[in-house]
C-alpha cells in the first residue's frame, strides 16, 4: 500500500505544484484503496466540507482554501471553510444539535481544535471516532505511547482528532529596540523593572494569557512533574506559590501597571508593531516571519524562547459524532497529513507552520522536500527553537485562570 | 363587535408565531440554563449554583459599575447633543464653528457614522486617541519629543471614559436623525416665534416648549441606545478596559469559555444583564418623569430671559468635536484600508497597498449577495409587518397590544448570545437548520423591533385631522392608509427601513448560528478576521459593510426630496 510514491513520480514530487495534476490523482486513489479506504472515498466524493476553523488568520485561510481546491481534484471533495471567531461557537453549534435531538446530519463536518475545547467535546461525547489509524496516511505519524500526537495538554486523543500543525510557544520582539532579549523568568523580570511598560501579556480568560502564565509556572515551580498530574487544591497552593512571588513582583512594571491587558494576541502583536510595548508572544514560531511577511510587523521582529524551552502543543481537527459528511471529512484529514501538504504548510511563504509528521517515516524525496523549504531570517531553526515544554494537564490552566482573575481583577 | 376583533386576534397570532414564540422559547432556555437545567450537558435538576458562580466572579462589582456609567453617561450625553443639534438645525443656539458652512448637507454627513458598523468606528476611534494612535503621530516626535508612544490610558481607561465617547460618536447621529425627523411632526418655526412674541429668549423657548414635546416623539429610540450602550459586546471589546470588563462581555467570555459547562453562569449573567436593563430603563423614565415635573415648575414660573450656560458652551465645544471625531474615525480606517506598513511617529503611511481590496474582489461577492439578501426581505418584511400592525391598531383600537409591545422588544433587552443558542435549538426541533431562510427569520427578530420603534412614534403623531377630512370625503380606510398615511410618513418609513438595514447587516451571531455557518455574510467575515485585528482588513470590511447601509439611508433621504420637487412641478 502506499507505493505510489515509486522513483519514476518520486523525482517530480519535488514541485507541490505537481499535486494539481489529474495523473497524481488517478495515481494516488489506484494505490490507497484498502477496501476501506476506497469505501471512504466512495461516499466522500460529492460532498463539501465545512470545516469549522478560527478565522483570524489570513494565511491559514488561504491555506485552506488551497486544501479545498486540491482535495476537489483528487477526491471532488470540497471545503468550506466556516471562519469562527472563537472555536467554542463550534463547540455549541453541535451541542445545540445535541440538545435538539439532530444526531445525524449535523452541520458541522470538522473543527480545528485542540486542548479545552477537546477536552470538553471529548467528555460530552460529541466527537465521532476512533478513525486516525483508518487513515493511510496516519503511518506518517508517531502514534506511540506518549508521542506528542497522541496527547492533547496531556488528555489522550485516542483516535479522536488527527494533528495538522505543530504550536510551539514563542515570544516576538523587535531586535531593533531589544538588544538583550529576557531568556528566563527571573531575567524576564529584571528587564521589566529596566524597561517599565513595556511588557504585558494578553488577558487571561484568552488562552494565549493562560499559556503565558503556564510558561511562567512551569519554569518557577519546584516540581514541573506535578503538573502532569490532575491539580488538587494542595498541589495548586504548593506549585503556584513561586508563580505569584514572581507575578506580584513583576506586575507594577506591566504595561498600564499591570491594570489592563490585550484581548488576544493578535492585539497584542498590533501593539508590538505600533511601538506600544517591546515583546509580543504568539504560539507559532513562524509568527514573527509570517508577520513580516504580511506587514504587520517590522522587518526587524525576530522570535525567541526561554532558554529552558517553550510550550509546545499540537493542533488538530476532530469530526463531530453527528457530522453530515464523515467520509469525506476524512479523506480531507488524511490530505492534510499528506508529506507534501505539510511540507507546502511549513514554507514560510505559504504558512511556516511545523509539520507534525514523524520525519523518520519519510523516503528520500520527502525528506528532501522539507530540506530544500525556503528560509527566513525571522524563522528560527528547530535547534534554535530547544526543548519542547508539555502542557500542563487542562486543570492547572482553568485554576491558573480563576486564581489569576481571584487576585488581580478588581 | 365581535367580528372587528378577528382581523386583531389573526395579527396577534401571526405575531406571536413569527417574531414572539421563538423569543420567548430561546429564552426560556436561558432561564433554564441559568436554574441548573441543560439536558445536553446532562444537567437535569434544578439549583441556584450558577447564580452562585456569577456573584462569585471577582472584579463583577466593577463590571456593573463600569456598565451602568458608560451605559448611562452616553445616552445622556448623546440625546442632550442631539437635541442641541436640532436646536442648532433651526437656528436657535449659536455658531458651531466649521459646521454651520454645512448645515444645508447636515443630514448627509451624518450618514457615514450612521450606517458604519460600531465595531468599525471603535476601531477608528481607538487608533484616532491611543498613545500610538493618529493624534499622537501628527504630533510626534517634533512637539511631543516621543520616538515611541507613551503608556497613556487614553484607550480602555478603566473607568470608560474611552468607551463612553465611542458610544456618543456613533449614537449621536442617530438620535440626531430621530429628533429631526419628530420635529416635522411639530410646527417649530410657528410655536417659535410665538414664544419669541411673548418674550421668550430662544434656547428658553427650545427647551420649555419644544423639548417637551419632542420627548415623548423620540422616547423609545432613546431607549434602544441605552439598552445598546448598556449591552454593546463590539465597542467595549474594543474602547473598554477588560480586567474586567463590561457585564455584556463578562457574559461573552463565559458563554465562549472552552469549558461547556460554563454555559450554566453564562446563562445566569445573561439573565442578570437583561434584568439589568429593564431596571435602567425605569430608571430612566423615573428620572425622565422627574425632569419633566421640574421642567414644568420653571414652565410656570414664567421667566423669559436665560442665560448662557456653562452647559451651553459645553454642548457647543462638544458637538463638533464627536462629529469630527466620528468621521476622522471613518477617515483614518480608509487610509488603513489601503495601507500596507504604517509604523509610529509616522503622520502617514510608509508604504501602501492594494492588496486587501483586490483580493476581496474574488471572495466578498458571495458574502455580500447574502447580506444583501438578508438584509433586504428581512427589513423590507419588518417594515411590512409593522405596518399592518399599527394599521390593526388604528382600526380596531384596543389595549393589549401595550403587553406586547414590550414583548417585541425582548430581543433587543436580551443578550443576543443568551437567547440565540435556545432559539437554534427550537429552530432545529422545527427542522429548519442553514438555509438564508431561517437566517432571514432571526435577523428580522431583531430588525423587527428596531423598525417599529423608529416608526411607532410618527405613526401615532399623525395629524389625525387629514383621516378625519379623509373620511368625511368618503375615502375607504385602505386608501386612507395608501394615499395618505403612507405618503404623508414616507420619509419616517423610509429612515425605518433604511434603520432595518444596517441593523441587519450588522448581525454576526445570528448568521453564523442560526445560519450553521453556511450563510457567510460581509459581518461574519469581518468579525473573525477582526479577532487577528488587522486594522487593514478591519478598513476593507468596515467600509464595505457601511457601504450598503449608507445607500439605504442616501436612498431614504433623497427620495422624499425627490417626490416633493415632483409634486412642486
Amino acid at each position: 500500500m502506499m507505493t505510489f510514491l515509486n522513483n519514476s513520480w518520486a523525482t517530480q514530487l519535488s514541485s507541490i505544484v505537481l499535486m494539481t495534476s489529474l495523473g497524481f490523482l488517478s495515481q494516488m486513489t489506484h494505490a490507497t484503496s484498502t477496501p476501506q479506504w476506497q469505501q471512504t472515498i466512495d461516499q466522500g466524493a460529492g460532498d463539501t466540507v465545512y470545516w469549522h476553523a478560527w478565522g483570524g488568520d489570513v494565511r491559514t485561510n488561504d491555506f485552506i482554501t488551497w486544501v479545498g481546491e486540491q482535495t476537489e481534484i483528487l477526491y471532488d471533495v470540497k471545503v468550506k471553510q466556516v471562519k469562527l471567531s472563537s472555536t467554542s461557537e463550534a463547540v455549541t453549534q453541535v451541542l445545540a444539535e445535541k440538545a435538539a435531538g439532530q444526531n445525524t446530519n449535523g452541520t458541522v463536518d470538522m473543527i480545528w481544535i485542540n486542548g479545552a475545547n477537546f477536552l470538553a467535546m471529548k467528555e460530552q461525547e460529541l466527537l465521532h471516532g476512533p478513525f486516525v489509524t483508518d487513515l493511510p496516511n496516519s503511518k506518517y505519524l508517531n502514534l506511540g505511547p506518549n508521542a506528542p500526537a497522541t496527547v492533547d495538554f496531556t488528555e489522550a486523543v485516542a483516535g479522536l482528532e488527527v494533528p495538522w500543525r505543530l504550536a510551539r510557544f514563542v515570544f516576538i520582539v523587535d531586535s531593533k529596540r531589544v538588544a538583550q532579549v529576557p531568556l528566563s523568568m527571573a531575567q524576564m523580570l529584571t528587564w521589566a523593572k529596566a524597561n517599565p511598560g513595556r511588557l504585558t501579556h494578553p488577558v487571561v480568560s484568552n488562552f494565549m494569557g493562560t499559556t503565558f502564565l503556564k510558561q511562567a509556572l512551569i519554569e518557577l515551580t519546584p516540581d514541573v512533574s506535578l503538573l502532569q498530574q490532575p491539580a488538587t487544591e494542595q498541589s495548586f497552593i504548593a506549585a503556584t506559590a513561586p508563580l505569584w512571588r514572581w507575578y506580584d513582583e513583576i506586575k507594577p512594571y506591566l504595561w498600564r501597571a499591570g491594570k489592563n491587558f490585550p484581548e488576544n494576541e493578535s492585539i497584542q502583536q498590533q501593539m508590538l508593531s505600533d511601538g506600544a510595548i517591546d515583546i509580543a508572544m504568539a504560539f507559532d514560531p513562524a509568527a514573527a516571519a509570517a508577520g513580516i511577511a504580511s506587514g504587520l510587523l517590522p522587518k526587524s521582529a525576530r522570535v525567541f524562547v526561554p532558554s529552558q524551552g517553550s510550550l509546545g502543543n499540537v493542533s488538530f481537527v476532530a469530526i463531530p459524532y453527528n457530522a453530515s459528511h464523515r467520509a469525506a471529512a476524512k479523506l480531507v484529514a488524511n490530505f492534510l497529513l499528506q508529506p507534501e501538504t505539510q511540507a507546502r504548510m511549513q514554507n514560510i511563504n505559504v504558512l511556516g507552520s511545523f509539520s507534525v509528521l514523524d520525519p523518520t517515516q519519510f523516503n528520500e524525496t520527502q525528506a528532501q522536500v522539507f530540506a530544500d523549504l525556503p528560509t527566513s531570517e525571522a524563522l528560527p531553526t528547530l535547534t534554535e527553537l530547544g526543548p519542547t515544554l508539555l502542557e500542563p494537564h487542562a486543570s492547572w490552566g482553568e485554576k491558573l485562570k480563576q486564581q489569576w482573575s481571584q487576585r488581580y481583577s478588581q | 363587535m365581535l367580528t372587528s376583533h378577528w382581523p386583531k386576534l389573526l395579527m396577534l397570532i401571526a405575531l406571536g408565531m413569527s417574531i414572539l414564540l421563538p423569543v420567548v422559547v430561546g429564552l426560556g432556555e436561558a432561564l433554564r440554563a441559568a436554574f441548573g437545567i441543560l439536558p445536553a450537558l446532562g444537567r437535569h435538576s434544578f439549583s441556584v449554583d450558577a447564580w452562585q458562580q456569577l456573584w462569585q466572579l471577582p472584579g463583577l462589582i466593577s463590571s456593573l459599575r463600569l456598565t451602568l456609567f458608560s451605559g448611562f453617561a452616553a445616552t445622556i450625553m448623546a440625546l442632550a447633543l442631539a437635541i442641541f443639534g436640532s436646536s442648532w438645525v433651526y437656528n436657535i443656539s449659536p455658531k458651531l464653528f466649521f459646521l454651520d458652512k454645512l448645515k444645508p448637507l447636515m443630514q448627509f454627513i451624518m450618514v457615514p457614522v450612521l450606517a458604519a458598523p460600531h465595531a468599525a468606528i471603535a476601531i477608528g476611534l481607538a487608533f484616532l486617541i491611543a498613545p500610538s494612535g493618529w493624534l499622537a503621530r501628527w504630533l510626534s516626535p517634533w512637539l511631543t519629543n516621543w520616538t515611541l508612544p507613551p503608556d497613556w490610558a487614553t484607550v480602555q481607561d478603566l473607568w470608560g471614559l474611552s468607551l463612553t465617547l465611542g458610544l456618543v460618536i456613533k449614537e449621536l447621529p442617530f438620535l440626531w436623525l430621530v429628533c429631526l425627523v419628530a420635529l416635522k411632526q411639530i410646527n417649530v418655526s410657528k410655536q417659535m416665534s410665538l414664544a419669541q412674541s411673548m418674550g421668550y429668549s430662544h434656547s428658553l423657548a427650545w427647551r420649555k416648549i419644544i423639548i417637551p414635546q419632542l420627548y415623548p416623539l423620540i422616547r423609545l429610540p432613546v431607549m434602544v441606545v441605552l439598552v445598546y450602550a448598556l449591552s454593546t459586546v463590539d465597542m467595549a471589546q474594543i474602547l473598554g478596559p477588560n480586567n474586567p470588563p463590561t457585564l455584556a462581555l463578562v457574559a461573552l467570555r463565559l458563554y465562549t469559555d472552552a469549558n461547556v459547562q460554563m454555559l450554566l453562569p453564562a446563562s445566569a449573567a445573561a439573565i442578570s444583564l437583561a434584568m439589568l436593563m429593564v431596571m435602567s430603563i425605569l430608571l430612566w423614565e423615573m428620572s425622565v418623569r422627574g425632569l419633566m415635573l421640574v421642567n414644568k415648575v420653571s414652565i410656570r414660573s414664567g421667566e423669559r430671559a436665560s442665560k448662557w450656560t456653562l452647559l451651553g458652551t459645553i454642548l457647543t465645544t462638544a458637538l463638533p468635536i464627536s462629529f469630527l471625531l466620528g468621521l476622522l474615525s471613518l477617515l483614518v480606517l480608509a487610509i488603513w484600508s489601503i495601507t500596507w506598513r504604517w509604523s509610529f511617529p509616522e503622520a502617514w503611511p510608509t508604504s501602501w497597498s492594494f492588496d486587501y481590496w483586490l483580493q476581496l474582489l474574488t471572495e466578498w461577492p458571495l458574502a455580500l449577495k447574502h447580506s444583501l439578501i438578508t438584509a433586504l426581505m428581512s427589513s423590507g418584511l419588518a417594515l411590512m409587518l409593522t405596518v399592518i400592525w399599527l394599521e390593526v391598531q388604528d382600526r380596531f383600537g384596543g389595549h393589549v397590544y401595550r403587553a406586547t409591545l414590550w414583548l417585541i422588544y425582548l430581543p433587543l433587552l436580551v443578550p443576543q448570545i443568551a437567547f440565540l443558542y435556545g432559539l437554534k435549538v427550537s429552530f432545529l426541533r422545527l427542522g429548519l437548520s442553514g438555509g438564508i431562510g431561517t437566517v432571514i427569520w432571526a435577523h428580522l427578530l431583531f430588525v423587527f423591533p428596531y423598525v417599529m420603534l423608529s416608526l411607532v412614534d410618527s405613526w401615532r403623531a399623525l395629524d389625525q385631522r387629514y383621516l378625519s377630512v379623509a373620511a368625511s370625503l368618503g375615502s375607504s380606510s385602505w386608501t386612507c392608509l395608501w394615499r395618505i398615511k403612507l405618503r404623508l410618513l414616507l420619509r419616517p418609513l423610509l429612515i425605518a427601513w433604511a434603520i432595518g438595514m444596517a441593523v441587519s447587516i450588522s448581525q454576526y451571531l445570528p448568521t453564523l448560528l442560526i445560519g450553521a455557518g453556511r450563510v457567510e455574510s460581509l459581518t461574519t467575515e469581518a468579525v473573525s478576521l477582526a479577532s487577528g485585528a488587522d486594522r487593514r482588513l478591519v478598513g476593507v470590511y468596515g467600509l464595505l459593510q457601511a457601504l450598503v447601509p449608507l445607500l439605504a439611508y442616501s436612498f431614504a433621504l433623497l427620495l422624499p426630496r425627490w417626490f416633493a420637487l415632483k409634486h412642486m412641478k
